[in-house]
């Protein structure tokens, strides 16, 4: 469970200087919340309370709404994500080629909902919009490679593929 | 400014520019029903109660927000005007929890008003409906999102005009919520717990911790003796919940009801308040003369000593070190009366009745039980008051008069206006210019009108002798908020008062709730200020060091305002707040 960081402790890192350098950079922007939010959210994985209040802090917006805006929007979450980040893209296109199907599969065989990580820590499991490669429908995304034209069927053989690595 | 001609309902008229629709209605006694509107604080078309036929657009506008321009036609009661707010209020009920027969807000809630009005007699919709716990662990307001119609007027209130921002809407579609962050309990967020949320709430979504249980206990129970004090602006609204006009003075009603609910001594808190401004006007004279921090800030409103705690840490030696003057009646009435009338302090249960959710909050801070014992025990918002008299049956409109009880009811014009935004300085100014000159001012010229009114942000140059004492009085935490901002930047006060509500204790997150359709178009804070100016005027005795019963007090135990005795009792200290607890 080294992974599984939780707040303050481990929080003292350099990434809570990088951060001040995102609050600063957006500092006078009209509209900083979501552009902050994003690249914060790209630095920890997620969004957890210490790294609100320091936006809060930083931006001057109270934390409430902060918290608001990221439980409204699904990309921006406040759980911690896997080492591998599954992401099954439920577009229009996927969605009518099987990608529910697909998701149903990969509930069942990592035993975790959508928005939920493996107790090990390895996987996540998202739902997504177009990831805009409607021509490999229905598309599987895991962390930065895609998979396309899938199956139920190889749903196990990608699993297995990240699961000793 | 520029006027336009419009029409509503084959009405023509002709209304400022810079109306809206529905401000224009209103100018026409035309009556337009609203949910999530409320006058210069939420107005943001959301819920579609207002909706109207306009001549040329494609589909019905929200009359709130639409803005009348020449030449405009506007339609008020047309089949599909009335079609589409059925239909819109009938889903909002569609998931609201109708248990309206055990709901505190029956009689005053908006939603039921509307419901009643549009003639709603069946709902035929099922919304979809999640049982969400209460979030009562806050010992001054409960939040029970299951009632919300998510209007957004507390969200407005808490986060644009009080500045304090706790709530807000989280979530989104059916689960969408007004909750803190993390869905944290009230009470573990920085909430002042001023209550604007609840006087705001259409429904009965936000209310207060309801203790009148505790208090008829306390009542029934012969082992003791239970005394009650009234705050000036009690006095000035509980008559609102009985039908009377706002700004009725009902002192001699209230405490005729007080005296049949059974109370032994029914003592008037703004006794305490010329008790406060001895004390206060005595360390703002010692500052000044050995150079002691300054401005000194006000601390009567225990909503801004919350909001100070939380936000502005550096400004707590700021803050007088005086009790709020309830708290110190409970202390002097623990102490010095149980002495002098031999009564075991131990057995004597202070009610305080108060236009305030976070006096609720202020009674529990262990550092006010000077004498061992909690200075206040229980205290009760103007709205319980009420419902204890109605639950009691009695009929608070034929009440014959009856006065504060001897010797601490007799209390002077300086401790009734604490009730009113500038009150505290007025009366402070009032006693102060008396001990810095020695000189008597005659009674019609005692009134400081710089530091009255509605402004946000009041300041005064006043001349006492040879000193010319600045200050500033600030009432809503937003203004507050300017106000240190602009000390902070290097603006010098001598003195400063804060009230954490908009208007003062008048506008108290405790007093009686006024709807929308009042509130939209009446000043509230002024109407019920000038009642307190009146019964100002209307007092023997108008300024506090003139008192008899706060002389006697002084000369029988305290000696002097400033006295260890004094401190012991009447003074109290701060501490930083932090403002999102960690919890694992």
């Amino acid at each position: 469970m080294s992974e599984k960081c939780c707040c303050c402790a481990t929080m003292k890192d350099e990434r809570m200087d990088k951060l001040d350098e995102i609050i600063n950079k957006h500092r006078n922007e009209k509209g900083a919340l979501i552009p902050v939010l994003h690249e914060a959210q790209e630095l920890f994985g997620y969004l957890p309370m210490e790294v609100q209040k320091k936006i809060s802090e930083g931006l001057n917006v109270p934390l409430t709404e902060i918290y608001g805006v990221i439980t409204f929007y699904t990309q921006f979450s406040l759980q911690p994500k896997g080492k591998y980040k599954i992401q099954v893209c439920l577009g229009t296109a996927c969605y009518v080629k099987g990608s529910g199907q697909i998701l149903d599969k990969l509930k069942e065989k990592l035993g975790i909902n959508v928005g939920e990580v493996t107790g090990d820590g390895k996987f996540s499991l998202e739902a997504c919009r177009c990831v805009g490669a409607c021509g490999l429908a229905p598309v599987v995304m895991i962390n930065e490679d895609v998979y396309g034209r899938l199956t139920v069927d190889d749903v196990e053989d990608i699993i297995n593929k990240y699961k000793d690595k | 400014m520029e006027m336009v001609n419009i029409t509503i309902d084959t009405r023509k008229i002709r209304v400022p520019k810079n109306y809206t629709v529905l401000e224009a209605a209103k100018y026409a006694n035309i009556k337009i029903p609203t949910l999530c509107y409320l006058k210069g604080i939420n107005e943001i078309g959301a819920c579609r109660m207002c909706v109207v036929e306009i001549k040329g657009a494609k589909s019905l506008q929200a009359a709130c927000v639409y803005p009348v321009s020449e030449g405009l036609e506007i339609y008020t009661q047309t089949p599909a005007v009335r079609e589409s707010r059925r239909v819109t209020l009938e889903l909002i009920l569609s998931n609201h929890d109708r248990k309206c027969l055990t709901c505190t807000r029956s009689r005053t809630c908006e939603l039921q008003k509307l419901a009643e009005e549009l003639n709603i007699n069946d709902i035929h919709f099922d919304g979809e409906t999640y049982k969400l716990p209460l979030d009562d662990f806050s010992p001054s307001i409960v939040r029970d999102p299951n009632k919300c119609v998510l209007c957004r007027r507390c969200v407005s209130m808490c986060k644009n005009v009080q500045e304090v921002g706790v709530i807000d809407t989280t979530e989104r579609g059916f689960k969408t919520i007004v909750s803190s962050a993390f869905n944290k309990s009230l009470n573990e967020v920085p909430c002042t717990m001023c209550g604007q949320c609840i006087t705001v709430c259409p429904v009965g979504a936000l209310r207060e911790k309801d203790d009148t249980d505790k208090v008829w206990q306390a009542l029934a129970d012969n082992d003791k003796y239970v005394i009650v004090q009234t705050a000036p602006a009690v006095r000035v609204a509980l008559g609102e919940e009985f039908g009377m006009p706002i700004g009725s003075r009902v002192t001699s009603k209230m405490v005729a009801a007080l005296r049949r609910l059974g109370f032994k001594k029914v003592f008037d808190t703004d006794t305490a308040a010329d008790l406060t401004i001895m004390e206060e006007v005595n360390e703002l004279i010692d500052r000044i003369k050995n150079g002691g921090k300054l401005p000194l800030i006000t601390s009567c409103s225990p909503g801004w000593i919350k909001f100070c705690e939380h936000n502005y840490p550096e400004f707590l030696d700021n803050l007088s070190t005086c009790k709020s003057p309830h708290e110190m009646f409970g202390a002097v009435l623990k102490s010095y009366y149980a002495e002098k009338e031999g009564i075991d302090p131990s057995k004597i249960f202070v009610v305080s009745i108060m236009p305030c959710t976070a006096k609720k909050f202020e009674a529990q801070r262990p550092e006010l039980s000077s004498t061992g014992y909690p200075d206040v025990d229980v205290v009760l918002t103007t709205r319980e008051l009420a419902r204890m008299i109605r639950e009691a049956a009695i009929d608070f409109n034929n009440l014959p008069e009856r006065y504060f009880d001897d010797p601490m009811g007799e209390a002077s014009g300086a401790g009734v206006i604490f009730g009113a935004t500038g009150g505290v300085m007025e009366a402070a100014l009032r006693t102060a210019t008396e001990l810095i000159t020695g000189k008597k001012v005659p009674d019609d010229s005692i009134e400081y009108n710089e530091v009255r009114g509605t402004k946000g942000v009041k300041e005064a140059s006043i001349r006492i002798g040879a000193l010319t004492l600045k200050a500033a009085v600030a009432h809503g935490l937003g203004n507050a908020r300017k106000l240190l901002e602009r000390i902070k930047a290097g603006e010098q006060y001598h003195f400063v008062e804060i009230m954490a509500c908009p208007g003062g204790c008048v506008n108290g997150g405790g007093q009686p709730i006024q709807p929308s359709e009042v509130r939209s178009w009446i000043d509230l804070r002024s109407e019920r200020a000038k009642a307190i100016y009146d019964e100002d005027r209307s007092m023997h005795v108008r300024k506090s060091h003139e008192n008899p019963a706060v002389k006697k007090m002084y000369n029988e135990y305290f000696e002097k305002p400033g006295s260890e005795k004094a401190h012991e009792l009447l003074h109290t200290h701060y501490h930083a707040r932090d403002n999102y607890p960690e919890t694992k």
